[in-house]
């Protein structure tokens, strides 16, 4: 089984704003981009688990045009908070990636 | 056809421009150069305390590229967001370096300083008319909130821009705009068509990234009455704008794909065709734009929380690294023990672990047969109302840090200390409080222009 970081071409994660992350997975071709969108684990429920917020805030948009994976949520500690991890979310995707599709 | 050409130097004011691709899009006849100098990414001690990112050499390096640019042919620069967080101190640190420059290189232009931060009473008044509304992820605010920010802004749409304009100014240096205003504001000025004028800002506001090679190039952004064209201005024909690198520009840092929402409205680009028109350039139409039914700012707040002091040891102890949680849990319910004991309350100081090489990061368990890290820089921060008792608590922590066992009873390590004091005082430390809109009838109402001829 193929992890989503061997299976996608670009996995990166970002803030949207102080309040939000916004993670971005570009497929290659339209056979991983199909395998990752009809993956049960990659999922709301996925990052819900993962990210530590409630499913029903996490929003996921497929791109069909770009090949693209997109999930938004909202941070559970406000940006810049005293005790901060990734002040730009930028490393957050290492654990989608590590994820079985 | 009404057409508006803006060229955009780069990601940011202050991040470099690259000259050859700057110059290159001068001689493109551009109407107007318009750049973006914030954003909040870097966190909440810019606006906080209202200071720049940049350091102001490199603020006034970009400064002089584009205002000499801008007067050898005679057309205006848009600056939105000044000095990172778009405070009045950023503001009016812009206009003191223009004013440098001019002096320096012998000609002056027309400038126009737009303050958007605001007074709490202000912003007070506003809550109590039940004018402010919070954004979707935002924070449970009070009254009390608008006083515990140290500084606040709004957040500027185009209309501050325009009046500018309207106003002969020549350099416009605008507080905290929406990142896509400063380019959006002279094409809907002069009659383009509006849903792609905010579509071609929100491609081209952060410089090269929209192109195939993120290069530190200039993009210029075409806007006419049905769509824009958008191109780079570097002469390497292999950075190109291509449909793919545009369309999915609108998923950087940015929540939904598809919409932006700006102070008069929000535009959707669902239906935005993306056509190659020649080997680098893209045109794109079919972006569509909403007035909203009420005109909204939105505010940005950030107020102090507290003082900080970190303390680093290095840590290779094999020990150690095969089981750091345990390690770290012991280590900290001893800690706490002596700080009890000494009389420290619980409510004054709050702390966290940072076990970098390990977990620091991402927070997560690390998977099943990963091997043990060899080393772990492990940090610990320490938060309390004054600098003094943060210092106070990193020293009862100290000798635990430096000595703590890998299992009771064992033998007294010594770890790796990079410093002394091996305790760094790292101050006063803030927090965005606001991420809220204010409803207001009149666009203007919280924005303040002033002009120097």
């Amino acid at each position: 089984m193929a992890t989503l970081g061997e299976l996608a071409k670009y996995i990166r994660s970002k803030g949207a704003g102080p309040f939000w992350v916004t993670i971005d997975i570009f497929c290659e071709d339209e056979k991983s981009y199909e395998m990752i969108k009809n993956s049960n684990n990659i999922s709301a429920g996925y990052i819900s688990e993962t990210y530590n917020v409630p499913e029903e805030n996490v929003k996921t948009f497929y791109l069909d045009n770009l090949r693209v994976v997109k999930f938004s949520y909202p941070r559970p500690k406000i940006q810049g908070s005293k005790y901060e991890n990734d002040m730009h979310s930028g490393q957050q995707y290492v654990l989608i990636a590590d994820a079985d599709v | 056809m009404k057409t508006c050409k803006v060229l955009m130097p780069s990601g940011g004011v202050g991040s470099g421009i690259h000259k050859e691709a700057f110059e290159r899009g001068l001689n493109m006849a551009p109407d107007v150069i318009a750049v973006d100098g914030g954003s909040t990414d870097s966190g909440p001690y810019y606006l906080g305390t209202g200071e720049g990112k940049y350091a102001r050499e490199a603020l006034k390096n970009d400064l002089r590229i584009m205002v000499n640019g801008a007067h050898k042919l005679g057309i205006p620069v848009m600056v939105g967001s000044c000095g990172t967080c778009g405070s009045d101190y950023g503001v009016n640190l812009c206009a003191d370096i223009v004013e440098e420059i001019f002096k320096k290189d012998g000609f002056r232009m027309k400038i126009a300083k737009i303050f958007t931060q605001q007074d709490p009473k202000t912003l007070k008044e506003k809550w109590k008319q039940g004018k402010i509304h919070p954004l979707e992820g935002a924070p449970e605010i009070t009254e009390k909130t608008f006083d515990e920010c140290s500084t606040i802004v709004a957040v500027a749409g185009i209309e501050p821009f325009v009046k500018a304009l309207r106003e002969g100014a020549q350099i416009v240096l605008c507080g905290r705009a929406t990142d896509t205003a400063d380019i959006a504001a002279l094409p809907i000025m002069m009659g383009c068509n509006e849903a792609a004028a905010w579509h071609a800002g929100k491609t081209i506001e952060c410089g090269g990234v929209c192109l195939t090679s993120q290069h530190f190039s200039s993009v210029m952004a075409e806007i006419d009455e049905e769509g824009f064209k958008v191109y780079p201005t570097i002469a390497d024909p292999d950075v190109k704008a291509t449909p793919y690198t545009i369309s999915a520009h609108m998923l950087y840092e940015n929540a939904n794909p598809y919409q932006l929402t700006e102070p008069s409205g929000t535009f959707d680009t669902s239906q935005a065709v993306y056509t190659q028109i020649d080997d680098r350039s893209v045109y794109v139409k079919g972006t569509t734009f909403t007035h909203a039914k009420q005109y909204t700012m939105k505010l940005e707040g950030s107020g102090p929380v507290g003082y900080q002091t970190v303390s680093i040891v290095g840590i290779a102890d094999k020990g150690v690294c095969a089981d750091p949680e345990t390690w770290m849990n012991n280590l900290t319910q001893d800690a706490v023990s002596k700080l009890n004991k000494y009389g420290f309350s619980p409510e004054d100081y709050s702390f966290d672990l940072k076990p970098y090489g390990y977990n620091a990061v991402t927070g997560a368990k690390p998977k099943k047969g990963m091997p043990p890290p060899r080393e772990i820089g492990l940090m610990l921060i320490v938060t309390a109302n004054t600098q003094e008792l943060a210092n106070q608590i990193s020293k009862v922590w100290n000798p635990l840090l430096l000595h703590f066992p890998v299992y009771e009873g064992g033998l007294m390590p010594s770890f790796a200390f990079p410093f002394s004091p091996a305790h760094i005082e790292k101050g006063k430390i803030f927090e965005f409080k606001l991420y809220h809109v204010v409803d207001l009838d009149d666009p203007l109402e919280l924005c303040r222009i002033e002009y120097v001829d």
